[in-house]
């Protein structure tokens, strides 16, 4: 599926990559490619290494890459820095947004922001021109201006948090986001909201990766492609209606897999 | 674990004010002894009541020891290797600035500091010590229509020689400690300030303290004096050259506020600090305390330290006045291998005083950073209150920070309140920021500025925004 022919170049390459931690290896040889305009869903029990494949990508340091690339529009970002690779367009959503004391949020915004738009060789922002900016974009996950004077995720609920996260992504206007159980800890109002700020944010230019247990996320974005991974592998790829076929059999089902190369 | 390297690089930041200001210096010889501090005593002038203070301070200093229950680990200070009066050369009456050396003006313009009529600095009056001696006071004029004096304490001893015979040492007793006892014997300029009844100080007033030469101490005094009803927010900045030797420091300040008067006291401290080996560098030894001695009298200290080789440091405020209020807000960082101890007493003496301690220890490399507070209910003083928080933040993992709170509670009906923590810049918290496109450095000065804003809030406008920087360029190298 993947390797069909496509009118454009992928965002996205992640070819044959191996990582671990503390000499422990957590992910044995994953392929993965996202195009333009796509969402990708990655399944899988816990521990399974998604979310390490997604720490990967965005370059957090406890991880060694062994073997294997990640190219991020044709070029090799293995050895870029987190910020580096933020500033070029990638971003990640994390399952346990940190907290910052003391750090104002509205500020935190601003500098990554800023820091993305230089790369972008675009004017960097006031606090004032900022504001606008943000006032926009906080319609978008429905938060409240309060939120911008409070420290960075600090005392915030989980679904403000993450609502947190993706008003992030709707200023940094990604070519690609990661969403690492963006849905997790959420109920069922704040989950629409944030898929349906997902939506508003991606176009036929970003490339899109769901990283979640459940179908419930993918009820409201649905997958182009579908990828179950178990023990640091993808160990089946296929569309949206394998999600549904996961949730109705569980993942004992993938547990008889063989590894699809 | 946050990488190491990555840390110390955030910390090392070369000293912008290393230079030297090559100029002819007029020095005694080295060596502390009575004719030492007669030939200062003459040198200055000054009257008799002054020399015998001087006398009597240096004959209780002989018979103390110094004190070493801070566990500070430096070599033993040879105090007859010390130089105890060092001045640039100038004529003998300076009327105007531009009779001023034009080296030590252009010095201070280094310094960010500029003295003359033309580019002095316009919301803000500033006192210029250079080694011994004050070199200029700005706005003294504009300053006398209010009837606020703001001199050096030289001047002060000859022109407001009552004043100063009747408040000198009656906050900070020549007694009172080792350095102070030292610095009441051989103490060579500071400044003065007096405000008096219903002024509110109409800018703020500054002091500027340089140490040039390598060989020889800095003993200045400063003294404050807020009459009834009046306020004053006064600034002081210190910078000296690196030497590859220690330069003693020991400054003794007492500040005094009558009823409803109200004094803030600011410091940024930069001395250089040493090396990363620990070679050179200031020791800070410093008595500064304030006495509210009238009704609902303020005094609020703020300091930022960052500089020395070894700070022992504790401003504290004696709370004798009805309802009188004392603060103390500090951030001390410390990198590589310096030593800071420093925090505050809160002597509650009257009834329904208060006060509040906000601290904030910042350790990085193989630093050594330790709060150490008194907080004292007299038996007067009923319905009387205290609130204390000590954070520490720790860069790195070879770094140590302390806490030593104590308590006394003589008045059952007074309120101590305590809260401390300790944290670490977390890799996670650097990760979740770099991912965001935010620099290393920036990230870790972020989270550094986060964990002190309690306190950058209490300084002035231009100081916090100037602490701010200070900080930055300490951390600078230090975290990974």
């Amino acid at each position: 599926m993947q390797s069909k022919m496509k009118e454009s170049d992928p965002i996205l390459e992640v070819e044959n990559l191996s990582a671990s931690t503390d000499n422990l290896p957590i992910l044995k040889g994953v392929s993965l490619t996202v195009y333009p305009g796509e969402i990708h869903a990655i399944m899988g029990r816990n521990g399974c290494g998604k979310s390490t494949l997604s720490k990967i990508i965005a370059g957090h340091p406890s991880y060694n890459i062994t073997n294997g690339n990640i190219k991020f529009l044709g070029e090799n970002i293995n050895t870029l820095e987190p910020e580096e690779r933020s500033q070029s367009g990638i971003f990640l959503g994390f399952q346990y947004p940190i907290e910052i004391p003391g750090v104002s949020n509205l500020e935190f915004l601003r500098v990554s922001t800023n820091a993305r738009r230089k790369f972008l060789n675009k004017e960097e922002l006031d606090t004032f021109d900022f504001e606008e900016l943000v006032k926009e974009k906080l319609e978008i996950v429905k938060m409240d201006h309060a939120f911008l004077s409070r420290s960075v995720n600090q005392g915030f609920s989980g679904g403000e948090k993450k609502r947190n996260e993706i008003l992030q992504m709707a200023l940094l206007e990604p070519k690609i986001a990661i969403l690492d159980e963006t849905d997790s800890g959420l109920d069922i109002d704040a989950l629409r909201i944030v898929a349906s700020g997902i939506k508003k944010i991606s176009n036929a230019q970003t490339g899109i990766i769901l990283i979640t247990h459940y179908q419930r996320l993918l009820d409201e974005i649905k997958p182009n492609y579908v990828h179950v991974m178990s023990d640091g592998q993808i160990i089946k790829t296929g569309e949206s209606d394998l999600a549904l076929e996961l949730e109705e059999k569980g993942y004992e089902w993938t547990d008889n897999f063989i590894k699809e190369t | 674990m946050v990488n190491e390297n990555l840390v110390k690089d955030v910390v090392k930041e070369p000293y912008k004010y290393g230079f030297v200001t090559d100029i002819e210096t007029e020095k005694i010889e080295k060596g502390i002894s009575e004719d030492i501090i007669k030939l200062i005593s003459q040198k200055k002038e000054e009257p008799k009541f002054l020399l015998d203070f001087r006398l009597k301070a240096f004959k209780k200093w002989q018979k103390m020891k110094e004190p070493d229950w801070a566990e500070l680990g430096y070599k033993k200070i040879d105090y007859q290797d010390i130089i105890y009066y060092s001045a640039p050369k100038q004529k003998e009456k300076i009327s105007s600035l531009d009779e001023v050396d034009p080296k030590l003006l252009e010095t201070f313009d280094k310094l960010g500091i500029p003295l003359t009529e033309q580019k002095k600095l316009t919301n803000v009056a500033v006192d210029a010590v250079f080694d011994s001696v004050s070199i200029a006071t700005t706005f003294r004029e504009e300053l006398a229509e209010h009837g606020v004096i703001f001199c050096s304490i030289s001047e002060a001893v000859k022109n407001h020689a009552d004043l100063i015979e009747k408040y000198l040492g009656t906050v900070v007793p020549a007694s009172d400690n080792y350095f102070a006892a030292l610095n009441s014997a051989v103490f060579s300029d500071g400044s003065f300030v007096y405000i008096p009844k219903g002024v509110t100080c109409p800018m703020d007033l500054s002091s500027y303290f340089r140490i040039n030469s390598g060989d020889s101490g800095q003993f200045e005094r400063t003294l404050i004096i807020a009459e009834e009803s009046s306020s004053v927010s006064y600034l002081e900045g210190c910078t000296a050259p690196m030497f590859d030797t220690n330069t003693l420091h020991a400054a003794v300040v007492e500040l005094i506020a009558l009823d409803d008067a109200s004094i803030k006291y600011s410091t940024v401290q930069n001395w250089y600090a040493g090396d990363e080996e620990g070679i050179g560098g200031i020791f800070n030894f410093v008595t500064k305390r304030g006495k509210c001695l009238g009704k609902r009298s303020k005094i609020s200290w703020s300091q930022v330290e960052t500089g020395s080789a070894i700070t022992w440091k504790y401003p504290s405020c004696l709370l004798l006045g009805e309802e009188s209020v004392g603060e103390f807000y500090s951030v001390a960082l410390t990198n590589n291998l310096q030593q800071a101890d420093t925090g505050t007493k809160m002597i509650h003496i009257g009834p329904n005083t208060k006060s509040t301690i906000v601290s904030k220890g910042i350790s990085a490399g193989n630093s050594k950073n330790s709060y150490r507070g008194l907080v004292k209910m007299g038996t007067k003083a009923t319905g009387s209150r205290n609130y204390s928080q000590c954070d520490s933040m720790l860069i790195g993992d070879q770094a140590s920070a302390n806490t030593f709170p104590y308590i006394k509670s003589q008045q059952p009906n007074s309120e101590i309140e305590h809260e401390a923590s300790t944290c670490r810049i977390s890799e996670d918290q650097l990760f979740y920021l770099q991912s965001r496109g935010i620099e290393f450095e920036e990230a870790v000065s972020m989270m550094v500025s986060g964990f002190c804003r309690d306190v950058f809030n209490q300084l002035p406008m231009e100081f916090a925004a100037e602490a701010d920087k200070l900080l930055a360029l300490k951390l600078e190298g230090s975290v990974g």
